[in-house]
């Protein structure tokens, strides 16, 4: 059974065609691409695996299950987890406190323990901070625990968001624009860090991106789409050299 | 371990030495009365900045819940302990009234925080003006229900909750009321500072900073925003019902949009998320009222006045985002607050 399982998915905005008969399937532990000019509708396909629309119709399926009607972030709780074009970190919370709440689905104990502060109370906030402090650690972030974003580096910040995607432990992280804004010298350090997190956490990473030299040397399937469709599909050598895709891109020869 | 205990010890010196000085009749009813309403503007100050601080929203109802909580536990106190012609003979001798306070007390909170329920469902689809404009309405509910109310005195008021009081006095003669408005503020502060230290509570500064964020990084935003709401309501409610027994009289006319005001220049005056902002602006806000009684009218353009010129020079208000121990980090050697 795929882990992903798209079919047919429509998603109209009103007059609007975002997303038309889109259909993918993606396996464990696969780095995908999914690419395609502005506008043709890659961050809509995104928001409707993550909860965020309900699509017009098709079905989006997650291990076999059906994710319509799931609001986000049951959708999350499910293994789904994804970071933002422009970064979206909680700016007044510690990275560490980032991470932690990000945990919010498996926190285990309710509101009535963490008033009384009961054992189970102290057993999980303990067992969140230890995990946390760990990816922490893992991803080599220790010191900046106690650190806001806004005061980090932007490559950085990028950084501390896949953390906090990590911290859900997903079978599956979307990636929307990862090197959006990067600079090119911490272009090379991102590409190295998705190919490492993608051999060390045991999950598919699927990723929607510009720069082609991330593409192309992370992604071992590429998916391209353009007015809500999907004009090609395959290997990066495949896509490369695709007369459609090439247009779409760059428009015709002969006008 | 004796450093755990020193802000329970410090809170219970300071019940004592309150309790010691009007009992030895340094304080008189006008000092008690008025360290009383301080102590239940403090908690409706600490209770509007869980919704209105931590979570990002604007709620301007807030005297609708305190209404809720006055009338209920104001009734069932009456209901309970006073001969009424409503209600007849009262169910429990009065020699119970000091046992049975806290539930009467609790009551409130409960009916408050229901209503508080009711209003916070609308609130998952709207935010920002809209949740203002809601919560507007449903503090002109309250109080115009109220008012049509025969049972409870209509426009009138209701009475009664003195006899409760005067029947603890009778029991043991000492300032009860002091006792009881210490203990809620000592709970609030208690409940606040607990919840908002939570992972789990911290999905409230989440969804204040970013919503989407939150919805995508696993945080029930539904849920936490109910849970904000009925937490914020309820203690409402609890402030209203000492305010009920302090006065010893309610009507809807106490409940207006002004009280709400009040709760939200407190709020600002002290800092948006921050629990020690709000309990010390609640402070200086009584002792500005008072203090500017001789104006009366007038101290409704002295006040707001106050406010513009914060604003105008420090928008964040007295302590901003932080609380006591951050201003000064050496005092986090004297306190773990558990």
């Amino acid at each position: 059974m795929a882990l992903l399982e798209i079919s047919e998915l429509t998603q109209r905005f009103g007059g609007l065609l975002a997303v038309n008969d889109f259909s993918v399937q993606l396996e464990n532990h696969e780095l995908c691409a999914l690419i395609g000019p502005n506008g043709a509708g890659k961050t809509t396909v995104f928001n409707l695996v993550s909860g965020f629309y309900q699509p017009t119709s098709g079905f989006i399926k997650i291990d076999g299950k059906n994710t319509r009607g799931l609001k986000p972030h049951q959708v999350t709780a499910l293994g789904i987890a994804r970071t933002f074009q422009n970064i979206r970190l909680w700016k007044d919370m510690t990275v560490l406190d980032n991470i932690k709440v990000s945990q919010h689905y498996r926190l285990g104990y309710s509101l009535m323990d963490s008033l009384m502060r009961t054992r189970r109370y102290a057993d999980r906030e303990a067992s969140i901070e230890r995990t946390s402090m760990e990816l922490l650690e893992f991803m080599d972030m220790r010191d900046l625990a106690n650190e806001y974003p806004p005061n980090l580096p932007y490559g950085t910040q990028r950084k501390v968001e896949i953390a906090r995607a990590l911290s859900i432990k997903p079978k599956l992280l979307l990636l929307d624009e990862p090197a959006a804004g990067l600079p090119s010298s911490d272009v090379v350090e991102l590409i190295r860090l998705v190919e490492w997190i993608h051999k060390e956490f045991d999950m598919a990473i699927w990723m929607i991106e510009h720069q082609m030299t991330v593409v192309m040397s992370l992604c071992q399937r590429i998916k391209v789409i353009d007015f809500g469709a999907t004009i090609a599909e395959g290997t990066p050598e495949e896509i490369r050299n695709n007369p459609v895709v090439i247009r779409a891109y760059l428009g015709d020869e002969n006008i | 371990m004796s450093v755990r205990f020193t802000i329970p010890t410090a809170l219970c010196a300071l019940l004592l030495g309150l309790m010691a000085t009007a009992q030895a009749g340094f304080l008189g009813q006008y000092e008690v009365t008025f360290l009383c309403t301080m102590g239940v503007y403090m908690i409706l100050a600490a209770s509007l900045n869980l919704v209105n601080g931590y979570m990002g929203e604007f709620s301007c109802g807030h005297a609708g819940f305190m209404a809720v909580g006055a009338y209920v536990s104001s009734i069932v106190g009456v209901f309970l302990f006073v001969p009424d012609q409503v209600f007849g003979q009262p169910w429990l001798p009065m020699s119970m009234a000091p046992l049975a306070f806290p539930i009467i007390l609790a009551t409130g909170f409960a009916s408050a925080a229901l209503v508080g329920l009711l209003v916070a469902i609308p609130s998952f689809k709207t935010r920002g003006d809209y949740l203002a404009i809601i919560t507007l309405a449903a503090g002109y509910i309250v109080k115009s229900a109220l008012e049509n109310i025969e049972a409870v005195g209509g426009p009138r008021g209701f009475m009664g909750m003195k006899k409760v009081v005067l029947g603890m006095e009778e029991m043991f003669p000492m300032s009860w009321m002091l006792l009881w408005v210490f203990g809620g503020v000592v709970f609030t502060v208690w409940v606040l500072r607990r919840f908002v230290y939570s992972t789990y509570g911290k999905g409230v500064t989440a969804i204040h900073q970013d919503e989407v964020a939150a919805e995508i990084m696993s945080v029930n935003t539904n849920k936490m925003k109910l849970v904000a709401f009925m937490l914020s309501s309820g203690l409402a409610g609890l402030a209203g019902g000492l305010y009920a027994y302090l006065i010893g009289f309610v009507n809807p006319a106490s409940f207006t949009i002004l009280r709400s005001t009040e709760c939200l220049v407190m709020v600002y005056l002290g800092g948006m998320g921050s629990l020690t902002g709000s309990i010390l602006a609640a402070g200086i806000f009584t002792i500005l009222l008072e203090f500017l009684k001789p104006l009366e009218q007038l101290k409704w353009v002295a006040i707001p006045m106050l406010l513009i010129v914060l604003m105008q020079f420090r928008s964040e208000g007295i302590m901003g985002n932080r609380e006591l121990s951050d201003v000064f980090p050496k005092l986090k050697r004297f306190y773990r607050f558990k």
